[in-house]
């Protein structure tokens, strides 16, 4: 079993060098002078879509695989489930470019989805034994359907944000270009994130604490990177390891917090760095690939997107929610934190829809509602977990 | 009541913004309106947008407004999302004040929360106001558009006015010989992807996909019956919840089923996962974040009482009805009932035993067992041969001294402590100590014989949830046919299009879709296939932000320079 692990691993790695290749062949496809062509048949993009389809095949396996090792479907810890939902990610850009075959997707759905997988990499990536709240066919049904719902409505990011590079006036400045720059440095943040946890851990400049916490036991806090803050109270176990002096209350989880500190420090940086070297905001260097877009067709995939991802979230985020809770703990519904984010997802593209058929936000505003939408949908996969303790905190 | 009478001599209602008979516009506003939002609801008269006297006429024009309900649910949206800013009230500790929890831990801003009454949001009065004025909203909004639409569209007329086909935002007319034959070429075409097809004087509709129109107003009455089931849960008798806490061995009555039911506990099980035992994948993470659990389980048995029967003696010589292990996921159920496992005590208190001794000598005088929970009934326990132990006293959850008295937190054996009379042959009148865990106090002086501690059983105890709900299958249907509205407005299309040809040799052609015009535009193009006639345009493409628009000129200009 701990093979068939190992195998599972070396998949999720093929399929990440594989949607890595795919962006390439995507990304030429916009630009190839031969192939001018934004929607239709076009070499480069044939090549991606079947790269694309390799590494989801890829990923598939590394899914299959792990499922038949862990004896359980795994979608248990943070890990797995991100990296789901970036396998649902791909699915659905599969799927939305065989109805509208706009190569452009792949250049920003790919890069994304890598992303997120990359991210996800970061959380322990061990198999986990299943508690026994989530010992239960539901764990699939309503974890696998929540992601595929998510992942549909993310395109509606992707198509959204290509919307916005291409429609936003960069040169005129002002609010949009402020926030559309604001949307991508959080994305950058995410690298921040993800390269100073990759620096850090192979410096090994990780360090134990031992401190107080807010129900005045003494516990250990375990750090990956070196302590720009300290917990309460905290002590230094680690020999050697650099630390300030700078100590947080009690309530503040100041591992987790250290943590945002280094991401957004690596994220800022590799942003200075980027500005300097190119002289131009990240909005201006991505606008020269969106150029040729069609505004037309990217509204009605951000719209067409919502309208398929909407009823599958539902489904799953709501009603198979309930009832797997109804079965687990007792009632369908609890106001736990990740069931009022789920609500809350629910509400907002419900008025994304209703502003959207009732009011006619078409085109810009409709954009910034599918970016908006993607971030909730972010806050709930991540923050929710790390930061708002609930139920479905896991390991 | 004002009506509208069309050139076309059709009288309309009040408030029409197309005639129903041939589609004119009737008023100058609506001459002026985007078609968009005119053909939304087919230009019917809605009475939002008609009358607007009376109170009641403000009140349904305020609930019926999209507008409002947007700002509805964006308010609950954002109330929702404060209420998890910090734990809510049913989330921190019970034995803690809350007003003090908040402050303690949250500082100012936790005290804020606090006196806001966002510590129990979901259940505050104005959060329910919200939930219900939602509700409302959806009610007056699909009535005020969903009855006028259904009369729309059924009673849709084929022949529609030039004027009408003109303001579509897909429309081309065509010149050509022959535009009868046309028409019948591309009305094939359109009959093939499943369009329905109507014809009347040189003119053909043809429509697809019209049962999405009605996929709001169903979803919308699912959402309604959803609404309405939860609230029933405070309707009494629809709803139990308690706790049921159950000894292994006990057989006790199950609160709310009236004495009805009584439940066995056989034995509680607790699990955890084993390196080596169980499969080596999870190794890592065992040695990782320490040991996992992996079943909880109470081995229960359902005893019903038969009628007749004296209430509140548990009858032992009760029918047992089934068995069965209740696990986290696999509640028992029964009679609209269901045990849930969810809390469990390990290792209770259940017996002590206790020797006699003599401390010098350390001889044994025997042996014996106080049943925590069912002492002997005259507090006597005779070892033989003149030995006698007295219980003066039993204190289950032993908190201290108070005025010399012992005193129990709890009837809850957490930290028994006893006081015991020892009557033996040479100290008749006994000797009293005072025994407790790591604790052995003799109060009247010092004693020649002692008790120890010689045994301990334990046993562990099941937290059950009992739980009843007879709201669940109207939930249940509130979702399934909200699920079946969302779909079906969400993955149709209500797809029409009209082609006329006319006196005077031209083919009009237009075409209207709720949404999704791509998909419109792919239908149309696969009818027009082999007709030799191009695609109707679309009028209404985005327009690139004027920046961009103008890059993309002085590009072209640049181009043609070189």
């Amino acid at each position: 079993m701990a093979q068939l692990a190992s195998i599972s691993s070396t998949l999720l790695y093929t399929a990440f060098v594989l949607y890595l290749i795919a962006t390439v062949f995507f990304a030429g496809s916009i630009k190839s002078k031969k192939h001018t062509n934004q929607i239709g048949k076009n070499r480069w993009a044939t090549i991606g879509i079947t790269i694309t389809i390799i590494g989801f095949a890829a990923q598939l396996g590394y899914f299959i695989t792990r499922w038949i090792a862990a004896g359980h479907a795994p979608l248990s810890n943070l890990f797995e489930f991100i990296t789901f939902f970036a396998m649902m990610l791909v699915l659905s850009f599969i799927i939305i470019y065989f109805m509208y075959r706009l190569h452009i997707l792949g250049v920003f759905a790919l890069p994304i989805a890598l992303l997120i997988i990359a991210y996800s990499s970061m959380f322990p990536r061990d198999v986990s034994p299943l508690i026994p709240a989530l010992q239960s066919d539901w764990l699939f049904i309503h974890v696998s359907t929540v992601a595929a719902g998510e992942a549909i409505l993310a395109i509606s990011f992707v198509a959204g944000l290509i919307y916005l590079l291409k429609d936003v006036d960069l040169t005129k400045g002002g609010k949009q270009v402020f926030w559309l720059e604001a949307v991508l440095i959080g994305l950058m943040l995410v690298v921040g994130f993800i390269v100073s946890s990759i620096s850090f851990s192979i410096a090994g400049a990780g360090a134990e604490f031992s401190y107080v916490n807010p129900e005045d036991q003494q516990v250990t806090a375990e750090y990956a990177m070196p302590a720009l803050v300290v917990p309460n109270e905290g002590e230094l176990l680690t020999e050697g390891a650099f630390a300030t002096s700078l100590e947080m209350p009690a309530i503040v989880n100041a591992a987790r917090l250290n943590t945002v500190i280094w991401s957004l420090l690596f994220g800022a940086g590799i942003y200075l760095l980027i500005r300097l070297i190119t002289r131009k905001k990240l909005a201006g260097i991505l606008q020269p690939l969106v150029r040729k877009a069609n505004p037309d067709l990217l509204d009605e995939i951000g719209y067409r997107s919502v309208l398929i991802g909407f009823p599958v979230f539902t489904l799953g985020g709501l009603i198979f929610a309930m009832i797997w809770a109804q079965i687990a703990w007792t009632r369908f519904w609890g106001w736990d934190p990740k069931e009022v984010w789920a609500l809350i997802t629910f509400l907002f593209y419900a008025a994304f829809l209703h502003l959207r058929l009732s009011r006619g936000w078409e085109g810009n505003r409709s954009a910034w509602l599918a970016v908006i939408g993607f971030v909730i949908i972010m806050f709930n996969l991540v923050a929710v977990n790390l930061i708002i303790a609930g139920l479905h905190s896991y390991a | 009541m004002n009506e509208l009478v069309c050139k076309c001599g059709h009288v309309n209602k009040e408030g029409s913004e197309l005639c129903l008979q041939c589609g004119r516009t009737l008023t100058e506003q609506a001459e002026q309106r985007k078609t968009s939002d005119v053909m939304r609801y087919e230009g019917m008269a809605r009475r939002s947008q008609t009358y607007k006297r009376s109170v009641i006429d403000r009140i349904w024009n305020f609930f019926s407004s999209v507008k409002v309900g947007v700002w509805l649910i964006v308010i609950t949206l954002v109330a929702s999302a404060i209420g998890t800013i910090f734990p809510q009230e049913l989330f921190i500790p019970r034995n803690i004040d809350p007003a003090a929890y908040y402050e303690d831990r949250y500082g100012l801003a936790g005290k804020i929360y606090y006196v806001l009454g966002f510590h129990n949001l979901y259940g505050s009065w104005w959060y329910m106001l919200l939930i219900a004025a939602i509700g409302t909203s959806i009610i007056i909004a699909s009535l005020d558009r969903g009855v006028p639409l259904y009369k729309a569209l059924k009673n849709q007329r084929v022949e529609r006015h030039g004027s009408f086909l003109k303001r579509q935002r897909i429309y081309s007319e065509y010149v050509t010989d022959r535009p009868v034959e046309k028409l019948e070429e591309i009305g094939a075409g359109l009959e093939k992807k499943k369009y329905k097809i109507r014809k009347e004087n040189n003119h053909l509709l043809a429509e697809k996909g019209r049962f999405s129109r009605w996929g709001p107003y169903v979803n919308h009455t699912g959402l309604i019956i959803f609404l309405i089931g939860a609230m029933l849960r405070f309707v009494p008798g629809m709803y139990v919840d308690e706790q049921l806490w159950i000894r292994e061995g006990e057989t006790l009555n199950i609160p709310g089923t009236d004495q009805q039911y009584f439940l066995e506990n056989k034995g509680f099980t607790l699990e955890t996962y084993n390196e080596g035992q169980d499969s080596d994948v999870f190794d890592a993470t065992l040695q990782r974040v320490g040991p996992v659990a992996k079943n909880f389980q109470t081995d229960a048995v359902l005893y019903k009482r038969e009628e007749g029967d004296i209430a509140g003696s548990a009858n032992r010589e009760m029918e047992p009805l089934f068995e069965q292990p209740i696990q986290v996921n696999i509640p028992l159920k029964f009679d609209g009932f269901a045990l849930y496992q969810t809390d469990y005590i390990e290792n209770e208190f259940h017996t002590m035993s206790f020797t006699l001794e003599n401390k010098e000598t350390e001889e044994s005088f025997g042996q014996f067992t106080v049943d925590l929970f069912n002492p002997e009934q005259d507090g006597l326990y005779d070892l033989g041969n003149g030995y006698q132990v007295e219980m003066m006293g039993l204190y289950p959850d032993f908190s201290g001294f108070e005025d010399g008295e012992p005193q129990s937190a709890s009837p809850l054996p957490n930290n028994p402590a006893f006081l015991f009379k020892m009557i033996t042959p040479d100290k008749p009148d006994g000797e009293v100590a005072f025994i407790g865990i790591q604790q052995n106090l003799e109060p009247l002086g010092e004693n020649e014989y002692a008790l120890s501690f010689s045994g301990l059983e334990t046993r562990d105890v099941s937290g059950l949830t009992v739980r009843k709900d007879l709201t669940l299958w109207i939930l249940a249907l509130g979702g399934a046919i909200f699920m079946i509205g969302v779909v079906q407005g969400a993955y149709w299309n209500h797809r029409r299009v009209w082609l006329k040809a006319g006196e005077d040799g031209k083919l009009y052609v237009a075409g209207h879709t709720n949404k999704n015009w791509f998909g419109l535009k792919k239908d149309l193009s696969a009818s027009f296939e082999g007709t030799d006639l191009a695609i109707p345009e679309d009028h209404q493409e985005l327009k690139d932000s004027k920046g961009t628009a103008k890059e993309e000129q002085e590009r072209g200009t640049t181009g043609q320079h070189q």
